[in-house]
Formats: C-alpha cells, structure tokens, sequence
C-alpha cells in the first residue's frame, strides 16, 4: 500500500523540518488515452492502481500531483501568442491538515477529497504572497501571509516517466518569519512574506533570502542523506556510554539514510527599516544585497548584520512634503554597480553607486510625459509604478503601472520603447476601484528567459503573456474549474460593451477579488508559476 | 448604486458602512453608463470625491502604522480634486441655491488649512515616532563612504526592539515618551472648525433645497459620527 508521505518534505518519513501540512491536488484526469502522433515515444500504461488510488476516483490520492494516463493530446492549437498552455498541477497549502491521519496511514483519499473541495479550511494565512524560480528553475519557492515558506523542486526526469516532466512537488517547508510586536509604537509587525529571493547556488546547498516588512533573513536549505553511524561514546539510541565499560574502538562510518531536507536560518538582518520592505534584491557579486522600504533603500553584506549602508534616502526634512515614496527596487542583473528604483509618480531612477555613497541623485531618470487626454484625477495612482524587472540581458527594464506593462530602453529616459495595456477597459471603472481599493493593488510582472514576452496578472483569476517580437498577447485564466491536468489553457476575452460573444466574459462580471499579483516564469524553459490566492498554478507549454 | 460584479473589498471597520451610506445617495457616478468623471457636472462628482478621499486619508492615517504609498497616494489625489473645486465661480448645470459656491468654498478654506494643519501634525508624528525607536541618523553628504545605520544585533525576540531606542527614550525623559503618545493624533481636527463654521444648525437642515441638501445632508452625517467619536473625550456640545 502506497504509504502516504509526511507533511513537510518529498522523501523522508522521519523528516524533521517543520511539520505544516502540505497537501496537493491533481484534477480529475482524462481516462480516455489519446492518440498520439507517429514518431512520439510509445504510449505509456495507465498508473497501476496499487499506487493506492483507484483510476474512478475524481480527486486523486495525493499529494504529489501527477496526472494519470497518457499524454495530453497534440490536437488543436488554440492559443494565439505565445502558444499553448496547459496545466501541470495545482499546489494547495492549506495551514490545518488533520496531521494525525497522515501519521497513521490512514486513507487519506476521502480526507482529500472534501477537505481541499472545502474552502474553509484555507485560511488567510495561506494567500501566497510571493513566487521566485531559483537560477536553474529546479526550486520553486512561495512565501505566504502566514510567515512560511514551502520550496518546490522539479521532478526528475526519467525515461520511463515522460509525462512528469515538470511538475514540482514540496522539498521543503518553514517557518520563516512570526508575527512581532513593536512594544515602542505598539503595533504588530506582520509576519508576511514580502518577497523571496533566490542566491546563485556555489555549494551543495541553496540559500534564499527571504523578508517581511521589517526584517531580512537568508536562509539555508540542505540535504542530508547520511548519517554517523558506531560512536563509541554513544550507543545507538544516543545514550552515553560508559566509558569504562568500552573494550574496543571503532571509527564511525556514514551510513545513508531517508533524505532530509532542513531550512536553517543563517543571518537576520533587522532594525534598519523604519518603513515597509518592498523590495530585496541579490547583487551580481553575490556579495551584497538591497533591501527598499517606502523612504530608504539600504545595501547589506551578506557576511554583515549589524550594519548596513543606506544608499537612497528620499525622506523629506519636514515630513508635510512627502509626496512620493519608493515602490520598487532591483540591481543589475551584470553591473553590481548600478540599481533601479521606482516611485509612487511613475518615475523610475537609474543609480550608479560609484558616483556617490548616498545615491539621491540619480544617474538617469525614466519618466513617461502624461497624456493630457487621459487625465483624470486618478491619473497618479494609476500611474505609481507597482514593480520593476531588469530584463535578463541588463539592457531593457520593464515597469508595471495600474493599467500598462512599459518596456524601456536604458539608453532612452523619456518614453518607454513599448507599452502593453493589459486591462484598458478598467479605465472607465477608475472611480468604483478607487472606492473599493483596488486601484491600489500591486501587480508584478516578469520576463521569460529570452526577454521576448512578458507576463502580468489581472483580476478574475486572469493574467496576460505579451510577446514583444510578434506583437501578439493573450489572456489564460488560473481557475479550478475549467483546467484538468494537460489540459490545453483556453484564451480569454473581455467584452467591454456591445455584443458579448459566447465565451466572453463582461467588464462587470469580473472578479476583483481574485486577483493574479504574482507570477514567476523559469529562467530557461517555459513554465510559469501563478499564484491565485492560496494557490499555486504551474502551467508549460504544449510539450511538441 | 455601484456596477454589479465589482466586489467591494472585505474589511471590518464601520466606516465601510459609513462610506456607503455616505455615498449611496449621490452614487451615480460609479453607474458605467455614465461617462467618465471628469465629464461629470464637475462640482458634484468632485465634491463626493473630495469626500470619498477625505474618508480614505482618515481611514489611513487612523491605523497605527498608516501605508504609506496608500497614504501619499490618497493626500495628492485630495490635493488635485481641491485644485479643481477652487474655481467655484461658474454655476454647475445642476440647479443649486447661490449658497452651495459659499458653502463649497468656505469648505475648501478652511478645510484647506485643516487638511494640510492636520497632515502637518500628523506626518509629523510619524516622523517623531521614527526618531524615537531608531537609532538617531546622521544627516546626509557626510564624507565616510556610505552611511552606517547602527542596527542592534539580530533580533532575539520582540523585546529586542527596544534595545535601540532605550538612549533616545532615557535622553528625551518619561515626558518625551508621553509627548510621542499624544491623543490629538486621534482627534478629527480635520472636521471641527469645518462644522463649526459650516453647521446650520438643525433647524435649518430642512430648508435646502435639490442638491446641496445632500451635501448638508452628507456632512451633517460625518459630523455626527465625528462628533459622537469626540463625546467620549469632551463634553457634549450643546445643541446637537
């Protein structure tokens, strides 16, 4: 009987990292095999039920997500830009799994089945705050509300198990930041995760950097597949020996074991910020590190934590003309020297810190003239700059405003080279979204590994590819109910008035709730991590 | 009265509730056949505006450590929408009393002046707040490479966080402390003089007439509410 693993890590049951449960759930998978076109490997059998589920069921004994049956079929090509998208699995980390049934190897087919069905077990605390891919897109990280961090990492590829390739399953779960309270001005730090990010991996371990508003910790995450073994001082169960009793020696060999996976706090870098943390960002030295609240960026050393040099001040002397704070903050992805920050006017200042210590005057300035024809009283929050991404050449970096994604040219400060709109039609809704809020929501972007298209989210669970060389975009939605694992994404549409055409969805029908703030897309192949709530959609294009 | 299919987003405060009703009246703006804002009789749609974000920056600057993105973002958009009321001379198309210029106007000076007296007082308590729980900053363009933040070893538990402040606090005294605390940070200045020079008095409310009844109406609501936040603290005025 498949034993089910523990909670926290994919191969060990006597793991120790933190235990939060983590469950997955694969979608119903297609029973049908399809067929398949000549010259593609050779059609594979269905999974043996003796893995402990049974191929009727609809939910699947997790809680790896691993779709059943063949392949999905290479039949129509219905995306326009950038292809076909098709879900490879759906990632849940709910806070309350019943522990106990997992312990006791109890079926946890039925536990499954109605606890993630059932919405209420997902708590606040497991809206996922953050995706980062690390440098090789073998990890997977997301840091949530509750402070945690669950780090996924790639299944491996084998020949028997073509059809795996790419999902990701849990490696590795903690605690990384707890709520605090600030007994000076009496309020409570939240234990949210901001942002993670990732460090280029030079030994056997990964570390990340992860942050909330306040504080900074890197984090390293290891594996451990041996262990000591034949102490002499120690018996097996730990206890000490006598060491009269001892009549020979031996040398304690290595001997392997289940594989641990263990997350340890390395540094903390706290007390710097005064304000919220917005960005972090590793340097190309992998040396130092930025850290930007609303007023402040600050450069660290990774070796250094009671100090820390502050590089962009902008905090007014009288606090009454503060009328822009900073938004984002991120280093050249080549040049350790130079970093971009943006602000709350749309603005985006390029610095070299060779020029001066304290970086508050910018080397370029990147700012987009208004246009007088869409002005409204709005036109500057819709304009505050929500994220920034240097592209992966160093030569382009892309903004994220309200309504548009920008590409600029470093070399070209007074307009952008391309701007995307990426929901046009909420340009007349700006009043209502101001009442409720949401003209304030802070949506990222990011490039794919070429820099040739960019994605963004948007409400109602959509997010948008736009593919800069052929100009074509396309809209996919991360939802439940219409994506079966291999499952071919369907492009969106909304209808802004008139006629609504069968599929089309209308302008006030949308969700805005459902909000699609943060995607990550690995660097080198196409496989993209949406994170929808608490959760998390990986998607890749049609395998051809 | 809003668009169907946008969700309002969930939050526990009362004024929540208050803003709805505030607004519910003269919400026809938000309906998506009309046009834009800025086609809308300028007056009116700018007044709810000028109270919708009135409401926003009272909201952000009443929670103890405000966003502050949201915050700025609020207080310009404020300052754009005065910008625009100021010129009051031509009469809307809504057919309104002489008395609405006046009113709006007097509202706008002196709420003017209380917007930025309050944002004053109240940023600059932020920034007071700031001086006493960090370690004191040395003012910028000095000569040593970079600028050392003093930052205490890595957090050990919440406590900790006094650790840097403990000179500040023993320098400025327990007054020093307490000054910090000051309840006027809580106080809607922003409204009082506003409603002392604007309230009729109740026998005058009915009176009015088409649409700035609502706008009597409206700020005769806050005013309550404000008022009645403020009855904890003084005595009950007299007359209301």
């Amino acid at each position: 009987m498949h034993q089910p693993p523990p909670a926290s890590c994919s191969r060990s049951s006597r793991c120790e990292c933190a235990r939060v449960g983590v469950r997955v759930s694969a979608l119903a998978p297609s029973q049908r095999p399809a067929p398949l076109p000549a010259g593609s490997p050779a059609p594979l059998p269905p999974e043996p039920a003796s893995r402990g589920t049974s191929a009727l069921l609809p939910v699947r004994l997790g809680p790896w997500c691993s779709p059943t049956g063949s392949p999905a079929p290479l039949s129509c090509e219905t995306g326009c830009g950038e292809g076909s998208w098709i879900l490879v699995c759906r990632l849940l980390v709910p806070t309350q799994v019943n522990l106990l049934s997992m312990e006791e190897d109890i079926d946890t087919r039925k536990i499954n089945n109605s606890f993630l069905r059932d919405h209420s077990y997902a708590t606040e605390a497991d809206i996922i705050s953050t995706v980062e891919f690390n440098h090789t897109g073998e990890l997977l990280a997301t840091g949530d509300k509750g402070g945690r961090v669950v780090i996924f990492q790639r299944e491996q590829e084998s020949k028997n198990q073509v059809h795996r390739r790419g999902e990701y399953n849990v490696y590795s779960t903690f605690q990384s930041h707890e709520p605090e309270f600030d007994y000076l001005k009496s309020l409570e730090i939240e234990e949210k995760i901001n942002k993670i990010r990732w460090l280029p991996q030079q030994n056997a371990a990964y570390f990340l950097l992860s942050t909330n508003d306040k504080t900074v910790k890197l984090w390293k995450v290891s594996e451990r597949d041996k262990r000591p073994e034949g102490y002499n001082l120690k018996d097996e169960e730990g206890r000490l020996r006598d060491p009269a009793t001892i009549t020979t020696l031996r040398v304690p060999v290595l001997r392997p074991m289940d594989l641990m996976v263990e997350a340890t706090p390395r540094r903390v870098f706290a007390n710097a910020h005064t304000y919220h943390i917005n960005s972090i960002s590793v340097n190309s030295d992998y040396e130092t590190y930025m850290s930007a609240d609303d007023l402040r960026i600050n450069l660290w050393n990774f070796e250094i934590t009671n100090q820390s040099f502050n590089i962009v001040d902008i905090k007014p002397a009288n606090m009454e003309e503060l009328t822009e704070v900073i938004t984002a903050a991120e280093f050249h992805p080549h040049h350790c020297n130079t970093f971009v920050y943006s602000s709350s006017k749309g603005t985006i200042r390029l610095c070299d810190m060779r020029a001066s210590a304290l970086c508050d005057r910018h080397t370029k300035f990147f700012e987009e003239p208004e246009d007088p024809s869409n002005r409204s009283f709005f036109s500057e929050i819709i304009s505050s700059i929500s994220d920034v991404k240097f592209s992966h050449s160093g030569r382009y970096i892309m903004t994220r405003d309200y309504l548009t994604v920008k590409v600029w040219d470093l070399n070209m400060e007074n307009r952008p080279i391309e701007t995307y709109q990426v929901h046009d039609y909420l340009r007349s809704k700006l009043c209502s979204l101001y009442e409720n809020d949401c003209i304030f929501d802070k949506f990222e972007c990011v490039w794919n590994g070429s820099d040739s298209v960019i994605m963004t989210g948007s409400y109602n669970n959509f997010f948008r590819m736009f593919d800069r060389n052929t100009k074509r975009d396309v809209t996919l939605e991360a939802s439940r109910e219409n994506s079966k694992p291999r499952a071919i994404l369907k492009p969106r549409k909304v209808c802004v008035g008139g006629k609504r055409r069968k599929d089309e969805i209308s302008v006030d029908s949308l969700d805005f709730s459902k909000k699609i703030l943060h995607t990550a897309w690995h660097p080198s192949e196409n496989i993209i991590a949406v994170a929808a709530t608490n959760n998390l959609y990986i998607f890749q294009d049609k395998v051809n | 009265m809003l668009s169907k299919g946008l969700k309002r987003k969930r939050e526990e405060e009362e004024e929540e509730e208050e803003e709805k009703e505030a607004l519910e009246v003269d919400a026809w703006w938000l309906d998506p056949g009309h046009p834009a804002v800025t086609q809308a009789p300028p007056n009116v749609a700018s007044s709810s505006l000028f109270d919708l974000s009135v409401l926003k920056l009272h909201h952000s600057l009443r929670q103890s450590e405000p966003d502050l993105r949201h915050l700025v973002l609020v207080v310009n958009t404020l300052r754009r929408i005065q910008a625009s009321m100021a010129p009051t001379v031509t009469l809307p198309p809504v057919p309104s009393p002489p008395l609405v210029p006046s009113v709006a106007d007097n509202l706008l000076a002196s709420s003017d002046t209380i917007l930025s007296a309050s944002m004053a007082s109240l940023l600059e308590d932020l920034s007071q707040i700031e001086g006493l729980s960090q370690a004191p900053q040395p003012l910028a363009d000095e000569s040593p490479p970079g600028r050392p933040i003093g930052g205490a070893p890595p957090s050990l538990g919440a406590l900790d966080l006094l650790g840097p402040a403990t000179g500040c606090l023993l320098d400025d005294g327990l007054e020093g402390l307490f000054e910090d605390i000051d309840t006027s940070m809580y106080d809607s200045e922003l409204w009082v003089p506003a409603s002392e020079g604007l309230k009729p008095g109740p026998e005058d409310g009915p009176g009015k007439e088409g649409a700035p009844e609502l706008d009597e109406a409206e700020l005769d609501y806050l005013m309550d509410v404000l008022v009645g936040t403020q009855a904890l603290e003084r005595p009950p005025e007299q007359g209301r």
